[in-house]
């Protein structure tokens, strides 16, 4: 593989007065162990806005995804360091009650994994747990929720059989309509897609550019083209570097160093 | 040799090899049945056993090995289950873990003469409860208890490990995931073991002989006081069970029809363990069916 200087990098500024930022980190780094995984990654997430993260396997952007609601926190040997700042408070701090941090950034994985629940128990199991116990409004929120995420149409007859029923697209835009459901601010996206067919994928994908009406979406995903098509910004990401972030469209017309321009015209390694 | 022949040889050689040991459950279960049927009737399955005569029946001793096989689970699931969540969920990857799961692993294979013998000394005299059905529970209950702590780890680490992050990317708690997400779908895959397990403890014997005592005095049937002396429930009375009422009469049985009580008792025995077997199964896929909504 090619050497790509670490110090060849190029970071478009967002001045907070026009671009309201929703999440961002400082020097985040990652340690697997004795290995580091992320190096001093500093990104801003701009508000109402899709941010895709690009790199080849390896290259620390789901680490660095998972970083962002600590799920790292269940990895016995990870570590991460530097700031997480998210409404003017580090996330990434002590004090910081992770459960309650997670209503606010919700999270969907790269396979679908519903609860081994009906459809209808899978989005309200957590709000109940969280205390909504109004059955109008909980039916209220499962229609909602099944609606943004374009698939009320398909189950609204079979709301009370098992999610385990659904196939592999539904299954991961009920995870969608899940956490949604959590009316969360901040919403990452570990490859939602990589485990579906062509058509399922682009039902995500429109899914995903209507929530980005009303949520903040970070998305990670091994397929350039679709960075291209629903991210406004793209961060790349290689071997636990972010060697450029940028707008998308720039990312894939005009990359603006050597290593960006190798991976997105598949010239890489 | 070719890799198509080969590979007939093993499949030939593995259908043997199961046919082998299929055959031996069915000879085996011919036997006891076809030796044991005739002598079920409704009066063998309810009358007290005889001492010099003939004509006994089981009802007592049968009662006994449902009554501390209840106990013994009362007392063996709850500790399984937490047991099995803290070794599945909550332990970390250190020497203290390796320490426990190594003390299960031994004690699971202690054999059941040694548990009996333990529980002797331990239940029965040092702590003073004697032949009793709590010190045979409680022996019982040594003799299982690893066992079923294996079966919940197990059943709770076969969940996905994506289910525990789904709850916890929810903002649920790690308890909240562990109580209403995994255990819920191990739940099938638990309780098809306890009842496995259940079947085992009440073929048990060897465990019960010091632990539970070999006598079975007469039981009034009508006094449910449990401190009564001779009521069914008192838990301080000596109770020999069906497993070890075989194992009497075929060591030092005097009643004339020794041999038709034991073969009899041998197939309800095996009955009612095959009939935990079956259970397992069908309650297993029912609970599974009932809590997936598939």
């Amino acid at each position: 593989m090619q050497n790509y200087s670490y110090d060849d990098t190029y970071f478009l500024p967002l001045d907070p007065k026009t671009h309201e930022i929703a999440i961002s980190t400082e020097d985040l780094n990652v340690y697997y162990g004795d290995k580091q995984a992320i190096f001093d990654a500093s990104l801003p997430f701009e508000r109402f806005k899709i941010t895709a993260l690009i790199g080849a396997s390896g290259s620390g952007k789901s680490t660095y995804l998972r970083s962002l609601n600590r799920m790292n926190d269940n990895i016995a040997s990870a570590r991460v360091t530097g700031k997480i700042m998210y409404r003017d408070l580090d996330i990434n701090g002590d004090g910081i009650d992770t459960y309650e941090m997670r209503k606010h950034i919700g999270m969907v994985f790269q396979r679908p994994n519903p609860f081994a629940k009906s459809i209808y128990d899978n989005i309200t199991f957590a709000p109940k747990r969280h205390g909504l116990k109004d059955k109008a409004k909980l039916d209220e929120l499962v229609e909602t929720t099944l609606k943004e995420a374009a698939l009320w149409d398909q189950v609204k007859d079979d709301l009370h059989q098992s999610a385990l029923a659904l196939s592999g697209g539904q299954a991961q835009r009920l995870c969608i309509a899940r956490s949604i459901a959590m009316k969360p601010d901040i919403l990452l996206l570990d490859e939602p897609a990589s485990a579906l067919d062509p058509i399922s994928t682009s039902t995500v994908e429109e899914t995903l550019l209507r929530l980005r009406d009303n949520y903040t979406i970070i998305i990670v995903t091994h397929n350039m083209q679709q960075a291209a098509r629903i991210s406004d910004y793209t961060a790349f990401f290689h071997l636990g570097h972010v060697l450029e972030f940028n707008e998308t469209k720039k990312i894939f017309t005009a990359p603006k160093i050597k290593a960006t321009e190798d991976y997105v015209s598949g010239h890489f390694g | 040799m070719n890799a198509k022949r080969a590979d007939k040889i093993a499949t030939a050689v593995l259908y043997v090899m199961s046919g082998i040991i299929v055959l031996i459950l069915a000879l085996l279960l011919f036997y006891i049945l076809f030796n044991g049927v005739p002598h079920i009737s409704w009066h063998f399955l309810t009358a007290p056993a005889e001492s010099f005569q003939k004509g006994g029946g089981i009802g007592v001793q049968l009662f006994n090995s449902f009554y501390l096989l209840f106990l013994s689970m009362l007392i063996s699931t709850p500790i399984s289950i937490w047991a099995g969540i803290y070794l599945s969920e909550y332990a970390k990857p250190n020497r203290l873990t390796n320490i426990v799961r190594t003390s299960i692993e031994v004690l699971s294979s202690l054999p059941s003469v040694v548990v009996g013998l333990f529980g002797f000394l331990v239940f029965a005299v040092q702590a003073g409860f004697g032949f009793s059905i709590l010190s045979g529970a409680l022996a019982l209950t040594v003799f299982n208890l690893p066992l079923l702590t294996r079966n919940v780890e197990d059943s709770l680490r076969s969940v996905a490990f994506t289910q525990r992050e789904a709850g916890l990317s929810l903002g649920l708690s790690r308890w909240e995931t562990v109580i209403h997400v995994v255990l819920p779908e191990a739940l099938p895959g638990i309780i098809t073991g306890m009842i496995l397990s259940a079947g085992r403890v009440f073929g048990e014997a060897a465990a019960l002989i010091y632990t539970a005592g070999q006598s079975a005095p007469a039981l009034d049937f009508t006094n449910w006081n449990p401190f009564y002396i001779a009521s069914p429930l008192n838990p301080m009375r000596p109770a020999e069970t069906l497993a070890v009422h075989i194992w009497k009469i075929n060591s030092e049985g005097i009643i004339p029809d020794a041999t038709a009580v034991s073969a009899g008792a041998s197939a309800v025995l095996i009955i009612a363990v095959l009939l935990f077997n079956i259970l397992a199964r069908l309650i297993g896929n029912k609970v599974y069916k009932r809590s997936t909504g598939l």
